[in-house]
């Protein structure tokens, strides 16, 4: 099969559009706009529309409404724009609109900077706008992982019929990696009858999101929480020499990658250390964090964060091991000697 | 003696348009909103598109829109109707896409989207519905709230040093290149009704034509958040709103 080297970016992009996404809205912002740029051109060819919008609250609802329209359709920012999506995914979940988001995300809080950080995962994983709702979040760690997951994520926001976050940063986005496209298999034909289309020859068809009568919010609203349970089915986690661990490290996305070159380094000197990727961040993989943490001592949580997954790795291992944090924050990347140094340390 | 089936002799000369379902609705007695809609219904029908359009509703008191259109329709946010119409219409460009939007909806929360779909041109039409006055959530200040006029968050009138001046969304909007149609219609009596129809026909028309964007703003009583009976509101628009917005037409190009 062919190899290209692309960055994270162009490859997200690139997949999303075999994957049958032919709109796109977004807005530019450091560090995703090779998605942008990359659509920019690709999509008009293909028949589709491309349209940088006013603003990123525009872009949202270009794509709730394109979602209306029953197309697969996406967006990307990074984290101050991924703050001002909020409302629209609020929306989006509430009206039951399959979408796909990326977030390269960059530190913040505020206007931040423009270096890789995780700092949005409560943002991702809790709901982030208004009201009892969830994304579906999904955290690549390699470019071709990025290119599977983004072929992915459009099956399971039409699935679920819920918007998909790609969780990544600014590393993701910009590195260049050698990346292969599967030919996917066309992804089954996923009923769009909800979709707007001009009521022709059917009753007239209503996306809408307000139930004045508590009743029925209440019910709209344990219709989704079913519909959230129910994707515990397509939780994601990698188990990276965990079997005989007395110790894992818990890490996601690009920390995850460097996690795995310090737990190679460590088991070079003998400690039995693992590593615990989760894939999906929400659904979070609590079933496997209260598994291992039955026969391991300890779980080492490495963020680019001051500490945010941590609380859903304390919440699944309940007590039953120890649970250490080590973060860097700001765009600071930690090295696989720093994340090994501390490993050490929490040994004893 | 003979029955005359009355039927056969005569004509059908008003009935509910294809386009409006048979729900009541919510709307006070003397409100704009349901002239408003019929004449949209009557328009969807006159050009036989009520199967090929598609709606978008606001938040405001119109929220409820799509219980009256019988057609297919999305809730927007609070001001973001025209970016999910653009969604909508770029994805599907083989249909007619209307969004349907008050004063605060549009002009103020919403008036960055609204800039900027007209600036693109984009092939939608916009209802704009102008009472001068937040009537959903009790009669708080408007962008297009006169300078004088009393609301729950101006209690003693409106002051332009304090509020500034109401927006003259059609003036304004007219002078980008994008707009294709652009007008200005009351719907507080039968006289200007009649025209108002006239308007929003030629704003679909524009669509139907692809020619570009197409705005009506419609200036519509409010006698509960003004405080006053249907034909005090009546008479208080055409008194006070007409002088400040002048009804007409804009910006006409290719109807």
């Amino acid at each position: 099969m062919e190899k290209l080297f692309m960055t994270g970016n162009e490859a997200i992009a690139e997949a999303a559009i075999r994957s049958g996404c032919l709109y796109y809205f977004g807005y530019p912002i450091t560090p995703q706009n090779e998605i942008p740029e990359y659509m920019s051109t690709r999509l008009p060819e293909l028949g589709g529309a491309f349209l940088q919008a006013e603003s990123e609250i525009a872009a949202i609802y270009m794509v709730y409404g394109a979602a209306g329209a029953g197309m697969r359709v996406m967006s990307s920012s990074s984290s101050p724009g991924i703050s001002l999506k909020q409302e629209g995914l609020s929306y989006i979940a509430a009206a039951e609109l399959p979408c796909v988001i990326v977030n390269m995300m960059r530190g913040g809080p505020g206007l931040g900077g423009i270096q890789p950080s995780q700092s949005d995962y409560f943002q991702a994983t809790k709901g982030g706008g208004h009201g009892d709702y969830h994304l579906f979040v999904l955290a690549p760690s390699t470019v071709q992982e990025a290119v599977s997951l983004t072929g992915d994520a459009f099956d399971i926001a039409d699935k679920y019929r819920t918007p998909v976050m790609i969780l990544g940063d600014g590393i993701i986005g910009q590195m260049m990696e050698p990346v292969e496209f599967e030919q996917r298999p066309r992804s089954k034909e996923y009923d769009k009858s909800w979709a707007l289309s001009g009521a022709k020859g059917r009753p007239r068809n209503v996306i809408k999101t307000l139930y004045l009568d508590p009743q029925k919010l209440e019910q709209h609203n344990l219709k989704l929480q079913d519909k959230y349970q129910k994707m515990k089915e397509d939780v994601r986690i990698e188990h990276y020499l965990c079997d005989d661990a007395e110790i894992v490290i818990a890490a996601y996305g690009t920390v995850a990658r460097i996690a795995k070159t310090a737990v190679q380094i460590l088991r070079d000197k003998g400690i039995k250390v693992g590593l615990l990727r989760p894939i999906t961040l929400y659904p979070f993989p609590y079933d496997h964090f209260q598994e291992i943490a039955e026969r391991i001592r300890k779980v080492l949580v490495v963020e680019m964060s001051l500490g945010q997954m941590v609380e859903d790795v304390k919440l699944a291992v309940n007590g039953k091991a120890e649970v250490a944090f080590y973060g860097r924050t700001g765009g600071i990347v930690p090295s696989y000697e720093e994340i090994a140094a501390e490993l050490e340390k929490q040994l004893f | 003696m003979e029955t005359i089936d009355k039927t056969d002799k005569m004509d059908r000369v008003f009935q509910r348009p294809e386009a409006l379902t048979k729900a009541t609705t919510h709307y006070c007695p003397g409100c704009g909103h349901g002239v408003a809609h019929r004449l949209i219904a009557e328009v969807l029908d006159e050009l036989g598109i009520r199967e090929q359009t598609v709606g978008v509703a606001p938040v405001g008191c119109s929220v409820l829109m799509y219980n009256y259109m019988n057609i297919d329709m999305l809730e927007a946010a609070h001001g973001r109707a025209p970016a999910v119409a653009t969604g909508f219409k770029r994805a599907r460009p083989d249909l007619t896409v209307f969004c349907y939007q008050g004063d605060g909806d549009l002009a103020a929360i919403g008036m960055g989207e609204t800039i900027a779909a007209a600036a693109r041109g984009e092939k939608i039409c916009v209802i704009f519905v102008n009472n001068a006055t937040y009537g959903m959530t009790g009669g708080q200040m408007a962008p297009t709230t006169l300078v004088g006029q009393k609301t729950s968050t101006s209690a003693q009138g409106r002051m332009s040093e304090r509020c500034g001046f109401p927006i003259k969304v059609a003036e304004m909007l007219s002078v980008l290149d994008g707009p294709q149609y652009i007008a200005r219609v009351s719907v507080s009596s039968a006289k200007y009704i009649a025209r108002a129809k006239q308007a929003i026909k030629k704003a679909f028309e524009v669509q139907q034509l692809d020619l570009g964007y197409s705005l009506v703003e419609v200036l519509s009583p409010c006698p509960t958040d003004w405080h006053m009976t249907p034909q005090q509101a009546v008479n208080w628009l055409e008194e006070n709103m007409l002088p400040y917005y002048p009804l007409g037409e804009f910006k006409v190009q290719g109807v």
